[in-house]
């Protein structure tokens, strides 16, 4: 791992300040531009006609009163698709392992899986009257047995989903560093427990939409999408266009949390629909098929066994991890419980690691990336393990993690991966500072006594992010089928402002601030003078777009590198200009201008002046003022924290309040420290909407039972403490900026805070463990089995 | 999450409303706040031909005192309630319905014409032992609270008769508490109690009303309970002892936050809870 040099970054000091967010004006004024916001003359609706059956061949489809309703212009189903060239793409081909990926088209053929599944499009002009006709659509299908639940669907006799495979297995990996056999064996004691990380949904407000033009042999689709870049490659493959003569854009999208990094059938099905009618095609989701069909996340059982000697030196951890796949895979849902792997270590020094991973097919929709994605459930296991050991031990959680903190830096764990920085001691002692963990406690003592239940729970968590170096992560690596190094374009316009493009696709993160506050401080500007544009294929260089936390570490990085090479070049000519040496010249207070005469400067605008009327430029140097960065890391990011809950449990009934959430993370320097508040914020909701609120339920049968928000129960503001955050700064030597992620750090940090806590409070009436989500009814129950 | 397609009308008085709706038979549905109504009908649960908007029907959203009581406008909606502290219990369930958007909106005569069991305000005013007025085309009559409630979503209320106004009876002496259970601030009832108590001069219970949302399919008085408390001590014990019994007979549907054996439970906590608060022990 190479250790970038710190760069000076100069300017007007805009980096580290609390700027409000540029975007926010037209968010909170109802003015941004959705894909539903969207219409151009002649658009046909869709409805999608999806099927009611969990698993079921499909032995007629007979859309003939449908087609023949007033404004109905079409009616597909899978047959009609025979053109497409190729299914639904799934990413992730590691190398020398076998993943069972079954043809998934955006409509079925012969057979569906989950309720939900797309079975047939009506195009209309009215975009009600698409619905009526949907209703009119008579699919018979011939049922099958349903399996539902992944340990069932590995028995021996269980109903094969996909008859090809033979199984419902659809890929057994494992990575593993030391010798974990022989870790377990000399322990002295070995903690095991059964772990299940139930499924969840990403919820974003705004579900999917796409709408599709097809033009005189070009295509553009605009569709609500965290990956508009990787959309184009895969439409270009699965539609046979030649990848130039696409264009994708995502306009304002209102949330992803994961569930948009996917390109789905239905972004993939109007645009076929575009160029089969050659009008514009149009489909938004309702809450129904958004609940149905946008992925889901989670759904793990984790068989964990760590051990540990009486002193609690910890000395090895192996997990078993059973992943509910559903029942056909999007881009790259296979691959998201690995990312468990990686982080399965913790913060703590463990000699040796292993993580075996079954894939399992149910009747069920697909699991893909949420927020997190697989370290949520990593960081829930250890660090509810943590707590359950020092039980075991008879220690205090604290001070068993505090033992076993990696404190030494950069730090190659067992399996392969070099943590970057971090100071973990730090963390918790700042955390436990604003805790007053004393005081708690004798106040927790205090009301006990008056039946009152209050507990404190701890999350201690490492995790990682700003994915990623490409040789780690692509087709030689981990196999993903890809790279994942971000480009950026600084250009310069000929007064002195600047767009600045990020190959990103920012959906509610801030980055239109952050990177203007990047760019600006080294362009001597105002962040109001640098409009960051992004989520369009068509303006800038080919991107990697925005997941796994990575926009500011690696598509910040590049934006800075550009903007530097920017004023490399702006350097040289204010050099030229006012006859110094271009090493003699800095950027400060809005200006370039000579070290120790201030009042020999040039502005940004002067300089662009030069550039685009380039007459007296210096020798051999080009016009224009605009350049490219393609910037791949070397090292993940690994940014970490100490989180503290306070609950008080109403033993009568189960309910459990939050009374207290305090939350130190490391993120590295700030470039805007109320963007990491509210991504702290967000991202701590998430993770207490699943640890009390949230849960995917499917019945036997294989029906949604938690398909609409009154019983897909996303927390509000209600629910939810006012946050005490604070943080430390540990720079990560992966990128000049010292940068890491932290979009989905509150997500990855909060659940076990939550359970350890709820435990931490019932223990005196012997609960000691308990499963997400902590229902009222799943903790009372709890309590009266210990009772008993 | 597309409603089919429906007819909309909005007369401008009572008598035009009910006309609208007699002509419109079986398929055709009076709309107050909506906000039952329109996400059944976006779930294509309910696919009436025609909605007839009261909205312009005149005089429908009022409260006024009558006999020491009141008489609330069916249109009155959940906001206004909850604006209004001295109607007491009514006030207290109708702050805890949902959320601002959804009280600003839904109306009392929806709710009660309605009949949902997991609504708030039906086992109020079952507890309240209030009573509505409803108006069909031949004429005005009173329903008692307790002979509103048929079944589940089913209510004395005849196909083309509109529900005019509310009435509760005069609350002075009483004592009193709903006690909602929800997992989110915004949910409907897991379980909900509303609980009324009217002392006597030496402090024994002169009277107590116990009725419950949720726990059937329809709202249910307490009867157990209020017999083993009426005329005996209101102390911590005795309405402990009392709460006990309060899910007796219930048979409250299982759903995915509950079975029926802990919606009994809270039912039990809930009654013990909202007793004493409106005991004031
Ligand atoms: C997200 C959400 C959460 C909710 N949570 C709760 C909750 O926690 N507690 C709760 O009590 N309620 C809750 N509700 C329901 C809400 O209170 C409704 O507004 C209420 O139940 C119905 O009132 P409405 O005016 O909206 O009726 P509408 O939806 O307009 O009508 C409901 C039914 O009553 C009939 N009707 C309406 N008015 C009359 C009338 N005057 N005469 C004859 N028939 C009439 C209609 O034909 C229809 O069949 C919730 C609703 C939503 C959308």
């Amino acid at each position: 791992m190479s250790v970038t040099e710190e760069r000076t970054s100069g300017g007007n000091g805009f980096v580290g300040r609390r700027l409000k967010r540029k975007e926010d004006p037209r968010l909170i004024t109802g003015r941004a531009t959705y894909v539903e916001d969207l219409t151009l003359p002649g658009t046909l609706y869709a409805a999608v006609v999806r099927s009611p059956e969990a698993h079921a061949r499909i032995t007629s489809i007979d859309a003939s009163a449908a087609a023949e309703r007033a404004g109905i212009e079409a009616v597909f189903t899978g047959e009609d698709l025979a053109d497409m060239a190729a299914p639904c793409p799934m990413v992730w081909v590691p190398p020398g392992v076998e993943v069972h990926v079954p043809e998934h088209w955006p409509l079925a053929r012969g057979k569906v899986g989950y309720v939900g599944q797309a079975v047939a499009v009506i195009l209309g002009g009215d975009k009600y009257g698409v619905v009526d006709a949907a209703e009119d659509v008579v699919v018979e299908y011939d049922a099958l047995p349903v399996v539902v639940d992944p340990e069932a669907a590995l028995e021996p006799g269980a109903p094969v989903i996909h008859e090809q495979f033979g199984t419902n297995k659809v890929f057994e990996w494992s990575l593993a560093g030391g010798d974990v056999d022989a870790a377990l064996a000399e322990a002295d004691v070995v903690l095991e427990r059964r772990i299940v990380n139930h499924r969840t949904a990403g919820a974003a407000i705004e579900p999917r939409g796409a709408m599709a033009e097809w033009r005189e042999g070009r295509l553009t689709l605009w569709s609500s999408t965290q990956i508009p870049h990787i959309a184009r490659v895969i439409l270009s493959i699965q539609l046979g266009i030649s990848e130039e003569k696409i264009r994708v854009v995502a306009p304002e999208v209102g949330g992803g949390f994961g569930s948009k990094l996917q390109v789905y059938g239905e972004e993939v099905l109007v645009a076929w629909c575009a160029r089969k009618t050659g009008k514009p095609v149009k489909w938004t989701a309702t809450r129904s098929d958004d609940m149905l069909t946008t992925h889901h996340g989670r759904d793990q059982i984790d068989d964990v066994r760590i051990g540990a000697k009486r002193d609690g030196t910890l000395t090895g951890i192996h997990v078993k991890v059973i992943q509910d796949c559903g029942s056909y895979h999007l881009i790259e849902g296979p691959v998201i419980p690995t990312f468990t792997s990686c982080v399965i270590s913790g913060a703590y020094d463990f000699p040796a690691v292993r993580t075996d991973i079954v894939g399992v097919f149910t009747n069920k929709f697909t699991t893909d990336a949420i927020r997190g994605a697989g370290r949520p459930e990593a960081t829930h296991l250890i660090e509810v393990c943590m707590d359950q050991l020092a039980d075991e031990l008879g220690m205090d959680a604290l001070e068993l993690r505090r033992k076993n903190f990696i404190t030494e830096f950069p730090n190659e764990r067992p399996h392969g991966f070099v943590y970057d920085s971090g100071n973990y001691h730090g963390t918790l002692d700042r955390c436990l500072e604003m805790l007053d963990l004393e005081a708690f406690r004798s106040e927790q003592a205090e009301l006990r006594q008056r039946g009152v239940y209050r507990g404190v729970g701890f999350s201690t968590y490492v995790e990682i992010c700003g994915l990623g170096p490409s040789r780690a992560l692509g087709p030689d690596g981990w196999g993903m089928q890809g790279g994942y190094f971000e480009s950026a374009q600084v250009r310069v316009l000929p007064t002195g402002t600047v767009m600045a493009y990020t190959g990103t696709s920012p959906h509610g993160q801030g980055l239109e601030t952050s990177f203007a506050q990047i760019v600006a401080d080294r362009l001597g500007l105002d962040p109001e003078a640098v409009e960051v544009i992004h989520g369009d294929t068509n303006t800038g260089p080919f991107g990697k777009d925005t997941y796994g936390s990575r926009s500011l570490a690696v598509g910040g990085e590049a934006i800075a590198r550009a903007a530097e090479k920017v004023q490399d070049k702006a350097k040289r000519i204010v050099a030229h200009k006012l006859e110094a040496a271009p090493e003699d010249i800095e950027v400060a207070e809005g200006a370039f201008r000579v070290k120790g005469s201030p009042d020999k400067s040039l502005t940004l605008a002067d300089v662009a002046t030069e550039a685009y009327i380039p007459g007296d430029l210096p020798e051999g140097m080009e016009a224009g003022l605009d350049e490219i960065s393609f910037y791949d890391p070397t090292n993940f990011v690994w940014p970490f924290g100490a989180h503290a809950c306070v609950t008080e449990v109403d033993v009568e009934t189960g309910r459990v309040e939050i009374l207290r959430w305090i939350a130190v993370d490391d993120c590295g320097p700030a470039i805007n420290p109320m963007l990491i508040e509210g991504q702290v914020h967000g991202g701590v909701v998430h993770g207490i909407g699943q640890a009390l609120f949230e849960q995917i339920v499917y019945d036997e049968h294989g029906q949604l039972v938690t398909g609409s928000f009154v019983d897909y129960a996303v927390p509000t503001a209600a629910e939810i403490p006012s946050f005490e955050t604070d943080r430390t700064e540990t720079r990560s030597p992966t990128n000049s900026l010292g940068v890491k992620g932290v979009g989905e750090a509150g997500t990855i940090a909060a659940t076990p805070a939550i359970v350890n806590s709820v435990i931490d409070a019932l223990r005196p009436l012997g609960v000691t463990y308990l499963d997400m989500p902590l229902t009222p009814m799943r903790v009372w129950n709890a309590i009266q089995e210990a009772r008993r | 999450m597309i409603t089919a397609e429906f007819d909309y009308v909005a007369p401008g008085s009572l008598d035009g409303a009910l006309h609208a709706l007699a002509d419109g038979g079986e398929d055709a549905k009076a709309l107050a706040g909506g906000h039952s109504l329109l996400p059944l009908m976006k779930l294509r649960f309910a696919a009436p031909a025609l909605l007839v908007d009261l909205r312009n029907v005149p005089g429908l959203r009022s409260i006024e005192q009558e006999n020491g009581g009141w008489r609330i406008g069916a249109l009155t909606r959940h906001a206004d309630l909850q604006a209004r502290e001295d109607l007491g219990v009514v006030a207290q369930a109708a702050a805890l319905i949902a959320d601002q958007q959804v009280r600003n909106r839904g109306t009392i005569g929806g709710s009660l014409a309605h009949g949902d069991p997991a609504s708030d305000l039906p086992a109020v005013l079952l507890a309240l032992e209030g009573a509505v007025t409803v108006r069909g085309r031949a004429g005005t009559r009173e329903i008692a609270a307790s002979d509103l409630f048929e079944d589940y979503l089913t209510t004395a209320i005849a196909a083309g008769e509109i529900l005019t106004d509310v009435r509760i009876p005069a609350l002075a002496g009483w004592g009193h508490a709903y006690e909602k259970f929800t997992r989110r601030a915004e949910d409907w009832a897991m379980v909900g109690v509303c609980a009324l108590v009217r002392r006597a001069d030496d402090g024994t219970c002169a009277d107590v009303r116990v009725a419950f949302t949720n726990m059937g399919s329809t709202p249910l008085r307490a009867t157990a309970t209020e017999q083993a408390l009426r005329g005996g001590p209101l102390d911590a014990e005795s309405i402990g002892r009392a709460a006990e019994q309060a899910a007796e007979g219930t048979e409250p549907p299982a759903d995915l936050n509950a079975t029926a054996d802990y919606k009994r439970h809270l039912a039990r906590v809930l009654t013990r809870r909202a007793l004493q608060q409106a005991a004031g022990t």
